[in-house]
């Protein structure tokens, strides 16, 4: 089937997908992916390669795809948004149907997506790979208007880009402030990726300044790792504040730039609230999600424990021990298509073993990592013991720049894998 | 450098797995994991070794010595040790069968 068709098909919608030259597809069954990020676009795409008579449909809102993986970079000055953003072209030439478009509901029973303009997509299995959304109001003070003010600039795009020109606006000798939220968000170590960056900044364009992370929590992603090197790279700069001195913020005032604490107020120039999260709306509004905002998934299939035939991958997924990472993403999203392809074959799903890789550059030339292998245990994704782990504590500094190489070659593989 | 990535794992390769029925032709645990670093497409440029069709005794070696901590890797010696003897050679057999 040409992609001219296909396309069109998409774009015309559900109702007229059985032309005779299209029989072999449609005679197949069919995937919808609902999401374009690096969960369902590597999805979509493993399920063509996997079983090219699955139909599948990738429904996503936007044309450009912005990643987040390396957007602290972009953030601290040392890379453009461009270097972050991939089209559907080739995913489109995999044979996959896109329909951009946004997802606005979904019937479990019927087996149909909504779009935002009423267009119904049939399905016989549906991938949620919709990310994180903003848990509004729960930081008191935090709402779409304060965050105008007060970027997150934790889902890449503009707010990245305001971030990083509030802190080119910004006299040298200003305090910056970063508020990290509580366990579980996207990225566990982005925060301290993103005031690694912005330390380095500061320390290159305004040796003055001061920034100071507000943390919700006592213990963070690659702790050791992040605190050694800010203590040879950014001493006296960079100031981290956890829960237990204080550094839950319980209130943000942006109209002063004031992030309040239980143990006083900080009064920022610059102020980045990284604020708590849940899975993308439509899992909940496909009765995807428990009472925490994330979605409960069966760790061999991904299918949601709450709606049939429905599967949750990436950042919205409980995902036992994975964190909510693009590696993680992509790993969960071969293994659900690969259980979805077994699925619809009428066999059983092979027990899976998942990957992490996550770097974080605490300089442009200085990278770290973690690493994790995953197996169902239990119910649960759980590591597999012995295995992963972080960089070493130690080591000369060749090693860390070769994982700041291998950073940047994780990304061009990822992105090329999911986009390319 | 080189040493930090004289690396062997493994990746999907496309024109193989798209012939491979679902019921028995997937790729063995773990395998599909592996192409988030080491690249498929010959469109991405990275100094991670690319395994479809590299000799099976070679990748068997390098994930036997990361796992035992005799090869230095940056991350594969951490990951190595997540794979079993019998994982470690139905990766091998699967990354080798695959077309360059």
């Amino acid at each position: 089937m040409s992609l001219t068709r296909r396309t069109f098909l998409g774009l015309a919608g559900a109702a007229v997908l059985a032309p005779a030259r299209a029989r072999a597809q449609t005679a197949g069954p069919r995937v919808v992916v609902v999401g374009g990020g690096f969960g369902g676009a590597s999805c979509a795409r493993a399920l063509r390669q996997l079983e090219p008579k699955i139909v599948v449909t990738l429904v996503e809102a936007s044309a450009t795809f912005t990643a987040c993986p390396f957007s602290n970079a972009v953030i601290g000055g040392l890379r453009e948004l461009s270097a972050q953003q991939f089209g559907y072209a080739r995913v489109a030439a995999d044979g996959i149907t896109l329909v951009q478009a946004m997802a606005t509901g979904v019937d479990a029973a019927a087996k149909t997506v909504t779009l935002a303009d009423g267009r119904r997509l049939p399905y016989d299995r549906l991938v949620l790979a919709p990310g994180i959304d903003i848990r509004w109001g729960a930081l008191s003070g935090y709402d779409e208007a304060a965050a105008a003010v007060m970027p997150h600039a934790w889902k890449a795009g503009e707010q990245t880009l305001l971030l990083r020109r509030q802190l080119e606006a910004m006299d040298d000798g200003g305090l910056v402030v970063i508020s990290a939220p509580g366990n579980p968000f996207r990225c566990p170590p982005g925060p301290y990726e993103r005031a690694s960056l912005i330390a380095h900044f500061l320390k290159t364009r305004k040796p003055k300044s001061k920034l100071l992370v507000l943390d919700a929590k006592d213990t963070f992603s690659k702790q050791r790792l992040f605190q050694a090197a800010w203590a040879e790279l950014y001493p006296g700069l960079l100031e981290w504040v956890p829960l237990s001195k204080g550094g839950a913020v319980t209130s943000v005032d942006p109209a002063t730039l004031t992030l309040t604490t239980d143990f006083g107020k900080h009064q920022a120039k610059v102020a980045n609230v990284i604020p708590p999260q849940k899975a993308g709306r439509i899992a909940e509004v496909a009765g995807a999600t428990d009472r925490s905002g994330w979605c409960p998934i069966d760790p061999v299939t991904f299918e949601s424990k709450l709606q049939p035939a429905i599967h949750v991958i990436g950042d919205a997924a409980i995902a036992g021990a994975m964190p909510k990472s693009a590696f993680a993403a992509n790993s969960q999203a071969k293994s659900c298509a690969a259980a979805i392809a077994t699925l619809l074959a009428g066999g059983t799903p092979a027990m899976p073993k998942l990957i992490n890789t996550c770097y974080s550059l605490v300089a442009p030339d200085y990278g770290i990592s973690v690493a994790g292998v995953y197996t169902p245990t239990n119910g649960q994704l759980a590591d597999v013991p012995g295995a992963g782990g972080l960089s070493p504590a130690t080591a000369p500094r060749g090693a860390r720049q070769a994982e700041a190489v291998l950073a940047e070659a994780w990304f061009r593989t990822i992105t090329g894998e999911a986009f390319g | 450098m080189t040493k930090f990535l004289a690396a062997a794992i493994g990746l999907v390769s496309i024109a193989a797995a798209v012939t491979a029925s679902p019921a028995s032709g997937q790729p063995p645990a773990g395998a599909a994991a592996c192409s988030g670093c080491h690249p498929v497409s010959s469109r991405v440029s990275s100094p991670v070794v690319r395994l479809a069709g590299m000799e099976r005794e070679s990748i068997v070696r390098a994930l036997q010595e990361f796992r035992a901590g005799t090869r230095t890797g940056t991350i594969m010696d951490r990951i190595a040790k997540g794979f079993t003897d019998d994982e470690i050679q139905a990766l091998a057999a699967w990354f080798a069968a695959q077309p360059k």
